[in-house]
């Protein structure tokens, strides 16, 4: 479980997030939404200790990340994997050399053992036979699962994605999601992930919380989604002109 | 405001020096890397060096036999000027500005580019120790191949005194052997190494400076590449000075 604690966030005059206090559980697929702007990246980048916060706390179980020194921080690293909106992969490696990169890096395996792991990793995301292929030569769905398939290789607890849908067209994006909830679900990882894909809160959201202006403005799952009246939550989910007719349609209706 | 900016960058620069040279989490990753790199900078640059090198000899060698021309001053000297201004001076200092420029800008953009990509993002949350792993085989196989740049600049350089100064008749290929083997002070050797070190390690470490902490988008990492060539170039010229006193006096 990653929990964070009152997080206040300032970048000089601006205060991008103001007292964020919420959970993120374990064989769930956590979901922090919100528009542009909202301070979803900022905060997902705070929960990995990629930005320190102003004032506030983040525990990974029960351990509090910002009082750790470099050493303990890094073994916690080594349980995070994290899913890049741009997928961040090597240009100069290959597929395999990316996936491999953790494995060469933290583990005394021998190479047919990080070979298998590998390819099982790759075979978990339904890739087959691209490793020697440079990430150049990849879609972008296949550049994701590729992701998904290094953040997954040393076995993580914690698994992070930041908007893992984005540049996808409408279906890979589903296939993308269904991975990341089934790989949670059978590892037991504590996901999260931030989005503003509404398929994806309807898909795979068990845990939701919606940020608006720096603030948390809605939580709940994704049943929950649209029985709520809360009206920022509207907002978001008919943010199109083409929603908000089926929404009126349906209510005459 | 200069002086705090001067003082900012200069911090921030110190703590990646300190980060770049914690122990490697493998070794052998490292090892690969620093192997990689001397290939980028000592194979990839040895070309141009070269050229660069047969130029600046030729061109000392015309130049001096010109203000020599009708004083008293033996001919064979243009030999032994060619041969020391080329050890003490022009090989280790032309050598490091080009390569501020080739290396220098490539290492900047390199670093540059995947800190705007995230795969520093990405390598932290490993927990890879990201100013280690970039920054360190750079520095050290730089240490490595850029000293032995040079030594093969400078020998290129008298090659190309000799080329511009016997076959065109300014001296006899006598002349220019003896002027070559005159008042030889193996002490402007070491000299031409301690500066070849200092610069490589100005270079490569300035340039990784700028990379790193590149923000924002294609215009800042224009930027940083530009700087990186800058600053390293300034930086040299005066670790030149400063060295040439500290070495001489």
């Amino acid at each position: 479980m990653i929990r964070a604690i009152d997080i206040f966030k300032s970048f000089g005059e601006q205060d991008v997030l103001k007292g964020i206090t919420t959970e993120f559980y374990p064989a769930q697929t956590n979901l922090i939404i919100g528009r542009s702007g909202a301070g979803k990246t900022v905060l997902l980048k705070l929960l990995v200790g990629l930005l320190a916060p102003t004032s506030g706390k983040v525990f990974y179980d029960d351990v509090d990340f910002f009082a750790l020194n470099k050493r303990q921080v890094r073994a916690i690293r080594m349980k995070v994997g994290m899913l890049f909106q741009a997928s961040a992969l090597f240009d100069s490696m290959t597929v395999e050399q990316n996936v491999r990169f953790p494995l060469d890096m933290f583990t005394n395996m021998t190479r047919k053992e990080k070979l298998d792991r590998v390819n099982y990793c790759l075979e978990r995301v339904n890739l087959h036979e691209v490793n020697d292929k440079f990430p150049s030569e990849l879609s972008g769905g296949m550049q994701k699962r590729v992701g998904i398939a290094r953040a997954i290789v040393l076995k993580p607890k914690y698994l992070f994605c930041d908007e893992p849908n984005s540049g996808l067209d409408p279906k890979t994006a589903i296939l993308i999601d269904e991975l990341i909830r089934s790989i949670t679900m059978e590892n037991n990882i504590t996901t999260v992930v931030n989005t503003h894909d509404m398929n994806s809160v309807m898909g795979i959201g068990d845990n939701v919380i919606l940020l608006y202006n720096g603030e948390i403005a809605w939580r709940g799952d994704r049943d929950q989604v649209m029985e709520s009246d809360n009206e920022v939550l509207q907002n978001f989910i008919f943010a199109s002109p083409f929603l908000q007719q089926l929404r009126d349609s349906a209510i005459k209706k | 405001m200069f002086l705090k900016n001067f003082l900012f960058h200069l911090g921030r620069y110190v703590i990646m020096m300190r980060t770049a040279f914690y122990r490697p989490e493998r070794v052998s990753m490292y090892y690969k890397e620093t192997m990689r790199q001397m290939n980028d900078i000592g194979i990839g640059s040895l070309l141009i060096v070269a050229l660069i090198s047969i130029f600046i000899g030729a061109v000392t060698a015309v130049q001096f036999s010109y203000q020599l021309d009708g004083t008293l001053v033996p001919t064979y000297y243009i030999g032994y000027i060619v041969r020391d201004s080329t050890i003490i001076e022009l090989a280790p200092t032309i050598t490091c500005l080009v390569l501020a420029g080739k290396v220098g800008s490539n290492m900047a953009a390199e670093i540059g580019g995947m800190r705007q990509k995230e795969h520093i993002d990405a390598m932290e949350i490993m927990g890879v120790n990201t100013a280690g792993y970039l920054i360190m085989p750079k520095v050290v196989a730089a240490l490595f191949v850029i000293p032995m740049l040079v030594a093969i600049a400078a020998f290129i350089s008298i090659m190309g005194g000799y080329v511009a100064a016997v076959p065109t008749g300014l001296m006899s290929n006598a002349e220019f052997v003896q002027g070559v083997r005159s008042f030889f002070v193996p002490y402007n050797v070491t000299m031409m190494f301690v500066k070849a070190v200092v610069f490589a390690v100005l270079l490569t470490s300035v340039s990784c400076y700028q990379g790193y902490y590149v923000e924002g988008g294609s215009i800042e990492l224009g930027k940083a590449s530009t700087n990186a060539v800058v600053f390293s170039d300034i930086l040299i010229l005066l670790a030149d000075y400063v060295i040439a006193v500290l070495l001489t006096g």
